[in-house]
């Protein structure tokens, strides 16, 4: 044929343009979207916490939000240096570092501190995880995608609050198999885990549940909206964030 | 043409003959035949997440799907192609219907040589001991 490469091209040049389109059109044919989030969930741009230590300041409190929020995530009970903690207590000096003056306030430096994960608006841990196990969420959630975790601890290693728990063990020997959670799995041996905001409670409306039952102690809500229960309580109260220096952007605030 | 070793060769070709034939001579009246594996129905519920064929090969697929859709785009409603609306979840929702694991998924898992590894974290319906 005479006019073979012109022809050629074009055919070619068409085909290139079918390519554009075709995956959008493809896409689009059929109409089912099969997946959608459910009508309930709430919604935030930067989930936040602030807790409130002049009411939540004792280890016996803190520990018993702990166990309930240990108890609804299975999380198992190690009394050792293998501990697995999502929610847990310290003191003044290992909670603010770089806050200790000499003679504090004895009722201040007395206290206990509530620890959980700082879901960081910029966290260190998730970009250190080599398969993206740990992501942020859009709504600012540091989330852990448990079956993606190959258990190299690295963002152990990278988060500046400990606020992480390797599994030693099998989490199932240090769990009361009788009172799981039946709704919520458990770990395995190898995995990293930690305080997840009560994602799961979020999806479908619920506020994570050591706020809810902090007795007003701890307050919880998004961070960029100015409305929020959270940005009201940080515009009245003096707050401070655990080691700001490092610059990761905690999203836990402690009002002293 | 006179053959050397014709004796050995020609017993030892029908030894081999015989022993890779065996198998479909005797196999027969040795091993069982193969049956389908029967997974426990499901009492009070007609119909599947999808339909029966869809589950019973793409199951695993859909589940996989499931776990990104939940944990990595936080959607956690599922449409079918009938228009209903589920859960995703694999405790809360497939092992609601499917309440024995052992009668069900491992019925099939068994036959078919596999064990996924997800009853590590999460918890069968069954419980645990
Ligand atoms: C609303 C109840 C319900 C839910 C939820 C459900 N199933 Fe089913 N499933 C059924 C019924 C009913 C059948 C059909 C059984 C039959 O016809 O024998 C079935 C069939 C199946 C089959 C094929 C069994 C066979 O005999 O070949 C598989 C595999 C399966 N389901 C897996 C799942 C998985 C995985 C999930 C979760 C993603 C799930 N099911 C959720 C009710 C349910
Ligand atoms: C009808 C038989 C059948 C039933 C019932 C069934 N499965 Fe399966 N499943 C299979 C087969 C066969 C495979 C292996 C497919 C392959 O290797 O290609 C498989 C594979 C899987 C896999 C992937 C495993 C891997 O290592 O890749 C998962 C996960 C799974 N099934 C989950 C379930 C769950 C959960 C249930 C119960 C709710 C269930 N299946 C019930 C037949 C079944
Ligand atoms: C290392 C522990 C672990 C293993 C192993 C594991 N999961 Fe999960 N899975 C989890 C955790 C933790 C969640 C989070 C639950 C939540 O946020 O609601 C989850 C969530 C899910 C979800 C979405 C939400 C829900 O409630 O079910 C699906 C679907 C799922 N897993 C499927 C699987 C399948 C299929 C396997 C096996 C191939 C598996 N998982 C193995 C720990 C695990």
């Amino acid at each position: 044929m005479k006019n073979s490469r012109r022809t050629f091209i074009k055919l070619a040049s068409l085909a290139a343009a079918t390519l554009a389109v075709a995956p959008k059109a493809m896409a689009s044919s059929g109409g089912h979207e099969p997946v959608s989030v459910n009508p309930k969930a709430v919604h935030a741009k930067q989930w936040a916490m602030v807790i409130d230590t002049t009411k939540l300041h004792t280890a016996e409190a803190i520990e018993k939000l702990a166990a309930l929020c240990h108890a609804d995530h299975n999380v198992p009970t190690v009394q050792s240096k293998k501990e697995i903690k999502w929610l847990w207590n310290d003191t003044y000096a290992h909670t603010f570092p770089e806050q200790e003056n000499p003679h504090l306030a004895e009722e201040v430096h007395h206290r206990a501190y509530a620890l959980l994960c700082n879901h960081c608006e910029n966290p260190s841990c998730v970009r250190v995880c080599p398969t993206k196990a740990t992501f942020k969420r859009p709504d600012g959630i540091v989330a852990m995608d448990y079956h993606r975790c190959i258990g190299c601890r690295y963002c152990m290693a990278a988060c500046p609050f400990g606020s992480r728990s390797f599994n030693w063990e099998e989490p199932r020997k240090n769990l009361d198999l009788t009172k799981l959670n039946p709704e919520f799995p458990t770990r395995m041996r190898g995995v990293v885990e930690k305080c997840n905001f009560c994602v799961e409670r979020l999806a479908v409306g619920k506020m994570p549940i050591c706020a809810e039952a902090s007795e007003g102690a701890i307050v919880f809500g998004d961070l960029y909206d100015p409305e929020s229960p959270v940005r009201k309580v940080l515009r009245e109260k003096f707050t401070i964030r655990r080691k700001p220096s490092v610059g990761t952007e905690p999203c836990v605030y402690y009002v002293i | 043409m006179k053959m050397h070793y014709g004796f050995p060769i020609i017993a030892g070709l029908l030894i081999f003959v015989v022993a890779i034939t065996a198998p479909f001579a005797v196999g027969k009246a040795v091993t069982k035949q193969y049956k389908q594996p029967e997974p426990k129905k499901v009492v009070g519920e007609k119909e599947c997440i999808e339909s029966v064929e869809f589950m019973r090969t793409e199951h695993m697929q859909l589940l996989n799907e499931w776990r990104d859709w939940a944990l990595r785009d936080g959607k956690r409603i599922y449409t079918n192609h009938a228009g209903k609306q589920f859960t995703i979840s694999l405790q809360n929702t497939c092992m609601k219907c499917h309440t024995n694991k052992a009668e069900f998924c491992d019925k099939c898992h068994n036959d078919a040589g596999v064990s996924p590894y997800c009853w590590d974290c999460h918890v069968q319906p069954e419980g645990l001991k």
